[in-house]
């Protein structure tokens, strides 16, 4: 298995090269083969890799997936035939079919002057300077293999770009459909620049239709300027027949406050990496997490904070609760750096396991070389508690119906930090329908009915 | 309403409790009372189901009904309560969202349509009213943060909202100030009908002060070993329990 996964990528490439490049833009297609030597030297992460133990990304990668290197569209209008679980939240939305960025017929949204919200490969043939100054600058290709991969064969992507002095108040929702007749694997770029005093909310709901296997592979970066306020939500309702693999960048200027949440409802692998470097004082990031895992579902959320200037603050909640077979692992490093004096940094993953047979691994780590700093972090692995689970029995609730509140009770802090009223309403909702079982499929969406 | 016959029961396969015999007919009020270790909380726990506890021998009927194959909610649904020596904290479900789950559990057992939610939160407000509990307080996550007292109120405030046949009461004199102590044996005394019944399990004459039992039962290892009016609670307070030790000829 070992080279054979990335054999067949390296000769797709060798092969494809000139294709994949006249489907997208210059801008993109200037990282490319660099990415490809970077790929082609370091291929994909094994498990002996430290921040890849969890997940073996390699035979992820062995099934031969299709790819839609020639760009060609999806015949369906995703604004009539799909309706997320999270419908109707006055969002400006988007659809992303596989990796192709659906262009709407219409203007979507009213948005500010100045914003822009397209295709990556639109933006960087209208706004090549402006997309080169970030693109793949967050993102090495250097020592990460799945940065290098997707860099090499990502073809398209989002962007988002929030002028100076701009709030966008409507959020932007951005619809990842997974949908093939044949095993299809996508590489998604997601781009979110935000100017100074900026402010925006972004949430990706992700979604795989029945029908064939899918790989996903996205990285995001995102700079926030100074004094920005960004949202970054990501709901997760997927399949067995998904694997997701993302990694995250972030960029905090001075005094910019970014909320970064993801939500795993459903899923089958899922390996998510986060990395958010604070890079000028006073920069506050909330980094939280929610996984409901059953069957033998795999969510792994690799986080990585970086406190480079003093008076930042950093908070992670990470809870997670794993059914049946389910795995689950949380590494999450906080770096401190020597200048980053007066930081205040809090870590937490809480953990339950409803079976003996669903595992968790979480590895918390804390490395602080400033010495005038406020640093806790700490994690738990554990069952409901049976006490609390026998007084709501001698009040009448049966055992079930009070183990399915103390779950929800155990996430809902997560969730009551979304700082998008709509949606905390409708996660309270979709957590408390996953619980009682009820969310197999998505509920309105039209292809699944 | 209540019969237990040849109780035994244990824990981790010891015995606690080793044979208890106890009537108790509607409108009654017994007071349970013991030396510590004696088995008083393991009775009131065996009572209402805790699957901590093993039953080894014996029965026990509430009216009419085997209530050691009845789960531990339905013990509830059909109206036996217990208020905890310990209530337990919950962080995350509210107050409100527990009280109405359980209360329309218990609806829906007796085939009755759930409240809509300005019926339940005038039943709220209503019941709040009888052991004087804190706005504040039912809005907060049960039992989180309360005080010794509260959760003592909060104990009773449930017991009202559930309206049980058969009330235990563990220990809820425990950790009480005097102020306390009054409501609450007030609030369990408004409760109180010719067809409830009530078990006082306590160490102290104090809280049958306010709450007059009928009969005084005093439990020692694991046997009811005295059965007598209630002069019995007042003798125990003036003499111990060395007393009834001798006439058992320890």
């Amino acid at each position: 298995m070992s080279l054979n996964s990335e054999k067949q990528y390296i000769d797709l490439y060798q092969e494809a090269r000139d294709l994949i490049c006249r489907h997208s833009a210059p801008v993109i297609n200037s990282l490319r083969d660099k990415a490809f030597a970077d790929f082609c030297r370091i291929g994909f992460p094994g498990k002996k890799l430290e921040k890849y133990k969890y997940t073996d990304i390699k035979s992820c990668f062995a099934p031969d997936y299709g790819l839609n290197l020639n760009r060609v569209p999806m015949q369906v209008d995703p604004y009539k035939t799909f309706k997320c679980d999270v419908p109707n939240i006055s969002t400006s939305l988007f659809f992303v079919l596989n990796d192709i960025f659906y262009v709407p017929e219409k203007k979507t949204g009213n948005m500010p002057d100045g914003v822009l919200m397209m295709s990556l490969k639109e933006a960087a043939e209208l706004h090549p300077e402006l997309v080169e100054k970030y693109y793949g600058k967050l993102a090495s290709t250097e020592n990460d293999g799945i940065n290098a991969f997707n860099t090499a064969f990502v073809q398209d992507g989002v962007f988002l770009y929030v002028p100076d002095n701009v709030v966008l108040e409507k959020p932007i929702q951005l619809i990842n459909i997974m949908n093939a007749k044949m095993d299809m694997m996508a590489n998604r770029r997601i781009l979110v620049v935000l100017g100074k005093n900026a402010q925006a909310k972004m949430l990706i709901c992700d979604h795989a239709e029945l029908g064939a296997k899918y790989l996903s592979t996205q990285v995001a970066e995102i700079y926030a300027g100074e004094n920005s306020v960004f949202d970054y939500y990501e709901l997760e309702e997927t399949g067995s027949n998904n694997v997701r693999i993302c990694n995250t960048y972030v960029e905090q200027s001075a005094s910019s406050n970014v909320l970064v949440n993801g939500v795993t409802l459903t899923n089958g692998l899922t390996r998510n990496h986060v990395n958010v470097v604070l890079n000028g004082e006073n920069a506050e990031i909330a980094l939280n997490g929610i996984a409901t895992v059953d069957k033998n579902q795999h969510i792994d959320n690799n986080t990585n904070i970086e406190h480079r200037y003093s008076r930042c603050t950093s908070n992670e909640l990470f809870k997670y609760v794993l059914d049946d077979e389910a795995v689950g692992a949380f590494a999450g490093r906080v770096k401190v750096c020597q200048d980053a004096q007066k930081t205040v940094s809090q870590q937490t993953n809480k953990n339950l396991c409803l079976t003996r047979e669903s595992h968790m691994y979480t590895q918390p780590q804390l490395e602080i070389y400033a010495d005038d700093v406020k640093c806790s972090h700490g994690a738990t692995v554990g069952q409901l508690d049976e006490n609390a689970v026998f007084y709501m029995q001698q009040r009448g609730l049966s055992k079930k119906e009070a183990m399915t509140l103390l779950m929800f009770a155990f996430v809902n802090e997560v969730v009551d930090s979304i700082r998008m009223e709509p949606l905390k309403d409708r996660l309270h909702m979709l957590v408390e329908k996953r619980f009682r079982g009820e969310l197999s499929k998505c509920s309105s969406c039209a292809k699944c009915k | 309403m209540l019969e237990i016959k040849d109780l035994h029961a244990s824990i981790d396969g010891k015995e606690i409790l080793k044979g208890i015999n106890l009537t108790i007919n509607p409108g009654e009020v017994h007071a349970i009372m013991g030396p510590n270790g004696s088995g008083k909380s393991t009775l009131s726990s065996v009572l209402v189901g805790n699957p901590a506890f093993e039953v080894t021998k014996g029965s026990i009927t509430f009216n009419g009904k085997n209530v050691l194959e009845m789960s531990p909610e339905d013990r509830s649904r059909e109206g036996m309560f217990l208020s905890f020596q310990y209530p337990v904290e919950i962080p995350g479900v509210s107050m409100v969202n527990f009280m109405r789950a359980a209360v329309n559990e218990h609806r829906k057992y007796k085939n009755l349509p759930p409240l809509s939610a300005s019926e339940f939160l005038k039943l709220m407000r209503e019941k709040r009213a009888v052991v004087e509990l804190d706005n504040k307080l039912a809005n907060r996550s049960v039992n989180e943060g309360f005080s010794g007292g509260e959760k003592k109120k909060n104990e009773i405030f449930q017991m009202a909202m559930l309206e049980p046949k058969l009330s235990i009461l563990d220990e809820t004199d425990s950790g009480l100030d005097i102020d306390a102590l009054r409501i609450v044996a007030e609030g369990v005394n408004k409760l109180k009908t010719p067809e409830t019944s009530t078990i006082v399990i306590t160490h102290y004459q104090r809280l049958l002060d306010y709450i007059k039992p009928d009969i005084v039962h005093v439990l020692y290892k694991g046997r009811i070993v005295k059965t007598a009016g209630p002069e019995l609670a007042l003798e125990l307070e003036e003499k111990g329990y060395d007393w009834i030790k001798k006439e058992l000829g320890e």
